[in-house]
């Protein structure tokens, strides 16, 4: 697959045209035009219920779209199921909740897809897994269990076990919103030790400060549509739309 | 009054041990039967009523019993009289086996208590082929040694089954077969393919809609007048067959309300990286379900095993329906209180047996102090 992917080195890793989602009757993205390059950092922003996290989780198939067609690493999206496994292997996912495995040590959250998935030997599972868990520096919890852990030690372990699979693009949905205060520059140094080794992220995220310091972009959505993308100092120093305005007049006022 | 704001920094407060509360034998009489006088006429008229219900008891059931003999003139009448199932005890435990086959079923009791005591001692290895060949294995050889007719042992057909031997029979395969039914059923209840959902919820509802006495009565009366008459069915197969699918629809339910417990991020996570449906299952949420419905699950083996018991009705000699044909033994008129006795410690030690182990499992399985 790899070498697949070599040969189109300039190709775009996601690639979004014409996308549209109901839930129900409800139309929760509308028209969704969005490429995403490869080494590319994007920062997704905007009010609850804008349709952010929808739109990154129809990436990996995790919502099904109606209209619209996703295309990852070269791979376009189907109904398939063997194909939108195939998507979903190289593309990690990172949640607000962690949803680690509370019965598996974080070792075996950081190996169970290696050995089932990738079908790797499980001690070479085990040395890629302690090999990431040594870069997020959590290797001295490797054999605790998840509810053992503070909350950013577990999203730490997330992410961990996301990189495990060698993805080519890595998803983050709100990653910090469910921490403690104290525990959110954690994780974030780790997403920005990661955008600076060049992985391809989409993150949903109010984190601003992160989007300054890593996003190559930022995208602002509102009411399922994406009303405004710019580069982070364009977009935060001279925003075009009203919605933009008012949306940073409210999370950076205070 | 406002606590005065210091300015400086306190000294920090050395850890310390926690306070002994611990205070001797009379502190926790006092403490937990007298710490009120209303508590202590309680206390004092519980114990006067359980001295006054035990005492009896233990008169009759062990100080004046008769333990030694082998015919009722051994019997003083005094207490109970044990005798009665002493002298019966082999029937009680083999049914009508022949005497000449019975190390067949000893070997199978040897067999099955091993199997099961090294799954269950944490220490031992190999737990996974062991577990293999207890679920494959064991039941093939337990099915050749018990029914015979190949390998030189001699047929012994199901009707001269009976007692302990035929009452663990029916509650194993119960067990064994109930369980992984009722997983699939489970599962197939919550599938998205209305084909598969509409099967398993008919199959469910059918059985769990049905007494189990109806589905005892209807296997072996019923069955056979559908069935061409060349096919011959044994009666036991019949009844195992309908009780391990009344079990499996109760088991179905009960995983299922495990299945719902688990919150749907914990697929998703499972979705993300790339696993199918039976990995996501089997590595993700089953084993997080059966973990939560442990009590359920083994709340229904214990009924299961109770109620092994009604098959008595369609003429299977389980152990208390051979404890009553003992008691219409003209010799041993008039023991029916022991032998129900016996027959309840019997069904009594087993589930109970059952039960400490399920709660053992609950703590071992236990992972993280938080959640």
């Amino acid at each position: 697959m790899n070498q697949a992917n070599a040969a189109r080195a300039d190709a775009p890793m996601v690639e979004i045209t014409g996308l549209n989602k109901w839930y129900g009757d409800f139309h929760v993205l509308r028209d969704i035009d969005l490429t995403v390059a490869q080494g590319e950092r994007i920062v997704i922003c905007g009010p609850s219920g804008s349709g952010k996290s929808t739109l990154i989780r129809c990436i990996n198939h995790l919502e099904e779209h109606q209209e619209g067609r996703i295309v990852v690493n070269g791979l376009p999206m189907t109904r398939d199921v063997k194909r939108i496994e195939q998507i979903r292997r190289n593309v990690g996912m990172v949640f607000q909740h962690f949803n680690l495995f509370p019965h598996l040590s974080v070792l075996d959250n950081c190996c169970i897809s290696q050995t089932w998935v990738q079908k790797k030997p499980r001690a070479e599972a085990e040395r890629t897994a302690m090999e990431i868990l040594e870069r997020v520096q959590i290797a001295d919890q490797a054999r605790k269990y998840p509810g053992q852990l503070s909350g950013g030690q577990q999203q730490r372990v997330a992410i961990a076990r996301a990189l495990c699979m060698q993805p080519e693009v890595m998803l983050f949905d709100e990653p910090t919103s469910a921490l403690d205060p104290e525990m959110i520059k954690e994780v974030l140094d780790v997403m920005v030790e990661l955008a600076q080794d060049g992985m391809t992220m989409l993150c949903v995220t109010h984190e601003m400060g992160f989007a300054k310091t890593v996003a190559d972009r930022v995208i602002f959505m509102d009411q399922g549509q994406i009303i405004e993308q710019a580069p982070p100092e364009t977009f935060f120093n001279h925003p075009r739309s009203e919605r933009t305005k008012l949306f940073l007049g409210q999370i950076l006022g205070h | 009054m406002a606590d005065t704001i210091t300015t400086t920094e306190p000294e920090m407060v050395a850890e310390r041990r926690p306070p002994d509360l611990r205070r001797g034998l009379l502190g926790w009489l006092h403490a937990n039967l007298f710490n009120t006088p209303l508590n202590g006429v309680v206390t004092l008229i519980t114990v006067t009523l359980l001295s006054m219900l035990l005492w009896p008891a233990l008169q009759w059931a062990v100080f004046q019993a008769d333990w030694l003999g082998d015919s009722r003139e051994a019997c003083s009448g005094e207490g109970a009289c044990w005798v009665f199932i002493s002298a019966r005890f082999e029937s009680i435990v083999y049914g009508f086996y022949p005497e000449a086959e019975r190390w067949r079923v000893d070997l199978v009791f040897v067999l099955l208590a091993v199997l099961i005591a090294w799954l269950v001692i944490p220490r031992l290895p190999a737990k996974r082929w062991v577990g293999v060949f207890a679920l494959v294995g064991f039941p093939v050889l337990a099915f050749f040694l018990l029914v015979g007719g190949s390998f030189g042992l001699t047929h012994v057909p199901t009707r001269e089954w009976g007692g302990v031997m035929l009452t663990l029979t029916i509650a194993t395969v119960g067990i064994v077969g109930s369980l992984p039914i009722g997983v699939v059923l489970a599962l197939g209840r919550r599938s998205k393919m209305p084909l598969v959902r509409g099967f398993c919820v008919v199959f469910i509802e059918f059985w769990r809609g049905v007494p189990l006495i109806t589905v005892l009565f209807m296997a072996s009366v019923m069955l056979p007048l559908f069935v061409p008459t060349q096919v011959e069915f044994d009666k036991l197969l019949r009844a195992l067959v309908g009780i391990m699918f009344f079990w499996s629809a109760y088991m179905a339910e009960v995983v299922r309300g495990g299945l719902q417990a688990i919150p749907s991020g914990q697929e998703e996570a499972a979705k993300a990286m790339g696993m199918g449906y039976w990995q996501r299952m089997g590595l993700i949420v089953l084993p997080q379900s059966l973990k939560l419905v442990i009590p359920g699950i083994v709340n229904t083996f214990i009924a299961l095993f109770k109620d092994t018991s009604l098959v008595l009705i369609i003429g299977l000699f389980d152990l208390l329906a051979i404890i009553r044909a003992g008691l219409t033994d003209s010799n041993w008129l008039g023991f029916a209180t022991e032998g129900y006795v016996f027959a309840a410690l019997v069904f009594w030690v087993f589930c109970f047996g059952m039960s400490r182990y399920s709660q053992y499992i609950e703590r071992r399985l236990h992972t993280g102090h938080r959640n």
